[in-house]
């Protein structure tokens, strides 16, 4: 086996493409993934996150394009590519007919770990994915949560270097969510992480970086603070205001660093939405003028651009 | 080696605890006796196993398709095929790995068939000749079931069309005889040859002609190599 160059990127993706049938579930993808780091996919369904996922976890080879994985090439050194990775596909691949132990004795029999190995990791996984209870239950009797873990606790048992995560969190109850998040912030400490997921806040929370990808194109690739960052633009305001909207209006867009105001009513309020200018927090100089005016001020509020929208406006205009 | 070993063992831990496994086993074994009791029980009893043969190669193409319907299908269905696709496994060793695992069920059962054996030999004395070349046949014939079997369950996810079509496969083999007698010269000749139950008569009779060792031989791996590629082909769809 020769290693192509094992220095650089630990995954290394270029002109990824693939059809199926006449349609292209993802289109020239380029991107690459350093040793270590935790690389979100983010984009709605059917963007073509799974697709890459399993091109990159070996299961089916790309249309296009050429993939490396620790220098090893995704088609022509597959099975040196499947050692190294470890996969949680999005349903997670469980035989419910299994106890959890055997389950997982299986799968480190596949992966030709040695048994001794098999037996201290199952232990190790066992815990670290808190399942301790559960070893010689039937999967098919787990809750969704719990078969997370078993498919987690798989996916991490034969310490791959590179950990592939197809929508981690979807299907599980908030808390476990948590946990999970949890869970792959520890392993991306060690592990090159690889994960999609088509919640915003979960990529802020777990990911080094993030690439958005839509229709099967990538549209951003970012640190998600930077993309928020990037994206921020101005930021909004919404101020209720007593007093006579002739007066008020007026006032407000004489204000410095507000860069445009407009009023509207409703079930009897007025409110008043202002657009400040980068950077400038204006709440202080607002309710001075209102008070001082003799205006009453009724309620305030910043309309910061969450990571959603930023999503939202990411995939469904422009292109950056 | 040790893949193809833990894909077998897996699958041969799960015939042994689910219920379908032993259903077939017990249906196979009921049928086998009334066949066999045929023998024994008209007016010139013979002391031979050849109506319990007849009578097994038509149980195991309904019998075997139900042993194997589930090997990949359902793999295809909870999708832990993409598990075994992206784990470090050749694509034949799973699919050897599975088919060894239903030919060690089918032998399981084949030999639990040794009772009536067994019971000839107290009350009679039969020829032990046909007896053993019988069984031979019946391993190699059920053996090429099997692979039948196989295949049809690596191309889909539903476990019923799986057995359904591999019935059906059977059956066309099986019934070639037929299809041989409307014709005539070499085109008779060919479908003949390719006919599950025409190589096995003379096992049957106590002959062990190399010919039909190989046929069966043959179209086991055929079946088995089809199923690898059928497997392999998942991948480019």
């Amino acid at each position: 086996m020769v290693k192509q160059d094992s220095k650089s990127l630990m995954i290394q993706a270029s002109g990824l493409t693939h059809y199926y049938g006449p349609y292209a579930a993802i289109e020239d993808v380029n991107f690459g993934v350093e040793r270590g780091e935790v690389l979100g996919f983010l984009g709605p369904n059917g963007a073509g996150k799974t697709t890459t996922m399993r091109i990159l976890t070996g299961y089916m080879p790309p249309t296009r394009g050429k993939v490396t994985l620790d220098g090893f090439d995704i088609v022509e050194q597959s099975l040196e590519v499947r050692r190294r990775v470890g996969y949680l596909p999005e349903t997670v691949p469980l035989y419910t007919d299994m106890p959890v132990n055997s389950y997982l004795k299986y799968m480190g029999t596949l992966r030709q770990m040695p048994p001794k190995a098999i037996k201290r990791r199952i232990s190790e996984v066992i815990d670290v994915c808190r399942l301790g209870d559960y070893r010689s239950t039937l999967i098919g009797k787990l809750s969704k949560g719990f078969r997370q873990r078993v498919g987690i606790a798989q996916a991490i048992l034969h310490e791959p270097e590179v950990l592939v995560l197809d929508e981690p969190t979807i299907g599980i109850d908030p808390i476990q969510v948590v946990e999970t998040r949890r869970l792959i912030q520890e392993l991306g400490r060690e592990q090159t992480v690889v994960l999609s997921t088509h919640i915003l806040p979960e990529v802020s929370m777990i990911c080094d970086r993030v690439l958005i990808i839509s229709e099967g194109k990538i549209v951003a690739e970012d640190t998600p603070e930077n993309l928020a960052e990037r994206l921020k633009g101005s930021e909004q305001m919404e101020v209720e205001i007593g007093g006579p909207v002739s007066q008020v209006l007026p006032a407000l867009r004489a204000l410095k660093g507000v860069a445009s105001a407009s009023h509207q009513s409703s079930h009897g309020k007025e409110i008043y939405t202002i657009q400040a200018n980068e950077g400038q927090d204006l709440r202080d100089e607002i309710s001075r003028t209102v008070i001082g005016a003799g205006w009453s001020l009724l309620s305030m509020q910043t309309m910061g651009m969450s990571l959603e929208e930023i999503f939202l406006k990411l995939t469904t205009h422009e292109e950056l | 080696m040790r893949t193809v070993q833990a894909v077998a063992w897996k699958e041969i831990q799960i015939y042994f605890s689910s219920p379908t496994a032993y259903i077939v086993a017990m249906i196979f074994l009921a049928l086998a006796s009334f066949f066999f009791v045929r023998d024994l029980s008209n007016p010139f009893p013979q002391a031979s196993m050849s109506s319990f043969f007849q009578g097994a190669t038509i149980i195991l193409i309904l019998l075997a398709p139900t042993l194997t319907m589930r090997l990949l299908a359902e793999e295809q269905k909870l999708g832990t095929i993409e598990l075994l696709l992206t784990s470090p496994v050749r694509d034949w060793e799973v699919i050897l790995g599975k088919y060894i695992a239903s030919l060690v069920f089918l032998l399981g059962t084949i030999v639990l068939t040794l009772y009536f054996v067994l019971l000839l030999v107290i009350f009679a004395d039969p020829d032990p000749g046909p007896i053993w070349s019988g069984y031979l046949g019946l391993i190699l014939y059920g053996a090429a079931a099997l692979s039948v079997g196989l295949l049809t369950s690596t191309l889909t996810s539903n476990q019923i069309v799986a057995a359904v079509v591999a019935m059906g496969i059977l059956l066309v083999l099986y019934f070639t005889d037929f299809a041989a007698g409307t014709l005539t010269g070499l085109p008779a000749t060919i479908v003949n040859e390719i006919g599950l139950k025409s190589h096995f008569d003379d096992f049957e009779r106590g002959v062990i002609d190399t010919k039909h060792i190989a046929y069966y031989l043959l179209l086991t791996s055929f079946f088995v190599f089809l199923s690898i590629r059928a497997l392999e082909s998942r991948r480019w769809r």
